[in-house]
């Protein structure tokens, strides 16, 4: 899908003849050379897991954070260019800080989603700056509705609210597998969707061509008293274990399924 | 229509004077722990006007009390718990550091002072108390000009004339919760009675060694009004001589 934009693309604040703004397009190209990003929502809460390819033999893994928590009641995933990233998990932080000083109570995540969409949107329109390199999702517990939800900001500045969703290199074959779960039908628990993250991450990831990654993950859930928290390290630790059983089991099976094709 | 002309004076931006205020709060070490007490009145000039405020207050894992201008304690809750949001925000995924009373303590130095320097003082004496970085408990004391110590014992208001001798003649390091509240309570009977400002109502709050901090419900104190001078005001009179 590359076409040349000739002209058209050098600033966010031109059009091409057939409507595409070339620049936001370009923002999104950004997001998808990056680590895969997957939020869940779930019949108690919200998953939130991101892939954090390890760069360099030396690097301390833990320390280049990508989920944030932005609120009491809200957190925020990123992935895309990182810098990019942060600022407008900082812009989402300040909208909930002030939220709470003008209004007295937590931000409603749709609020947020609103409020993150529309910072991301400006720097769409302005000739002057370029848009974010990033996609966010926000995983929030309303506590009015008393309902957790999940949404997620792409570089054009759209809020969409999911049942799942995925972002950065993979989310093609992670949107899949989303699928295939049919969590708008039956919702998972969120015990459950941090195995389902593990287990999708590795199963995109490919020993041979890829660098080896680390898998931050979090939650906000009745059990974390609805405060957006990192999933504890030994369920983490669990879940990872059990999504590399199931990479086995699904490879010997690949192996016996050849024999006999079944329905 | 002078205030909208370029000539005229600028809007006067210092504070004058404290409108709805609380009187004293006492603050005492015990063996393990620190207590806090106050009273459930914010008055209006002489009116007794709201009767059941809550001067102590605990905020991330943090308990103090004010004294002052109630909108000004209120106003240094509000910065003190956006300060906590931004600080678990920015701690991480896992740990989520809380600040010690030490820390507080010393920002809200920092505030005060501030505040003082622009002629804006926000007017309080603030009680601040818990544990110190290293878990040992902490007692410590800011007021609206900025001037802070650390003390085994400390009040504000009226009860740093009337409260402080009596809390210094009983304080021993290894009084026992018992008898640390038994004194506080005391004391705020005798403020009680001598404070034109202060009512029976009061609270009474903890930080034990865990950090566990505990504000009691309101009650009231026994008040005895049957003292001997009281009821025979004036020696060698009819009737109390009084005009």
């Amino acid at each position: 899908m590359a076409s040349s934009g000739s002209g058209y693309d050098l600033s966010s604040s031109t059009f091409s003849p057939d409507g595409r703004i070339f620049q936001v397009e370009y923002a999104t190209k950004a997001v998808e050379h990056a680590g895969t990003a997957i939020g869940i929502l779930c019949s108690d809460g919200v998953v939130l897991g991101v892939q954090k390819p390890l760069l360099h033999k030396l690097l301390v893994s833990s320390f280049s954070q990508r989920i944030y928590t932005v609120a009491s009641n809200c957190g925020v995933a990123m992935t895309g260019f990182v810098p990019d990233g942060r600022q407008v998990v900082t812009r989402g932080m300040e909208e909930a800080a002030t939220f709470v000083e003008n209004y007295g109570s937590s931000i409603p995540p749709s609020i947020l989603a609103d409020r993150i969409a529309t910072y991301v949107h400006y720097f769409t329109l302005h000739g002057a700056l370029r848009p974010f390199g990033a996609s966010v999702m926000i995983a929030g517990y309303d506590e009015e509705t008393k309902k957790p939800s999940l949404s997620m900001v792409d570089p054009n500045g759209v809020a969409y609210s999911y049942y799942g969703c995925a972002a950065g290199k993979g989310r093609q074959p992670a949107k899949t597998e989303l699928e295939k779960l049919e969590l708008h039908k039956t919702p998972i628990t969120c015990d459950e969707a941090v195995k389902q993250i593990c287990r999708i991450i590795h199963v995109l990831w490919d020993e041979s061509k890829d660098k080896p990654f680390e898998l931050e993950v979090s939650w906000l859930s009745e059990k974390t008293g609805w405060k957006h928290k990192g999933v504890p390290k030994e369920v983490l630790a669990q879940a990872t274990a059990w999504a590399k059983e199931q990479l086995e089991e699904e490879d010997d099976d690949e192996e016996e399924g050849e024999e006999g094709m079944e329905e | 229509m002078d205030f909208l002309s370029a000539t005229a004076p600028p809007a006067r931006e210092h504070t004058s004077r404290p409108i709805v205020t609380g009187t004293s709060v006492l603050g005492l070490k015990y063996d393990g722990g620190v207590m806090l007490a106050a009273d459930t009145l914010c008055s209006y000039g002489t009116m007794a006007k709201y009767k059941n405020t809550r001067r102590l207050k605990s905020i991330d894992g943090v308990l103090m009390g004010a004294g002052g201008e109630y909108s000004d304690f209120q106003a240094i809750q509000d910065m003190l718990e956006a300060d906590a949001l931004e600080n678990e925000c920015m701690s991480g995924l896992y740990d989520s550091q809380e600040r010690n009373a030490k820390e507080t303590w010393n920002y809200l130095r920092a505030v005060m002072y501030n505040r003082r320097n622009k002629m804006k003082p926000l007017w309080n004496d603030l009680v601040i108390a818990g544990l110190d970085e290293k878990k040992e408990p902490f007692l410590g004391w800011v007021d609206k000009i900025g001037t802070t110590f650390q003390e085994n014992l400390v009040a504000t208001g009226f009860g740093s004339y009337l409260a402080i001798p009596l809390l210094r003649e009983k304080y021993r390091a290894d009084m026992q919760e018992g008898e640390a509240r038994a004194l506080l309570e005391d004391c705020m009977r005798i403020l009680f009675y001598r404070d034109c400002r202060a009512s029976n109502r009061i609270q009474i709050a903890k930080v034990d060694a865990a950090g566990d901090i505990l504000i009691s419900d309101p009650y009231e104190l026994d008040t005895q009004w049957d003292s001997e001078a009281f009821r025979a005001p004036v020696a060698d009179l009819d009737g109390d001589g009084g005009w």
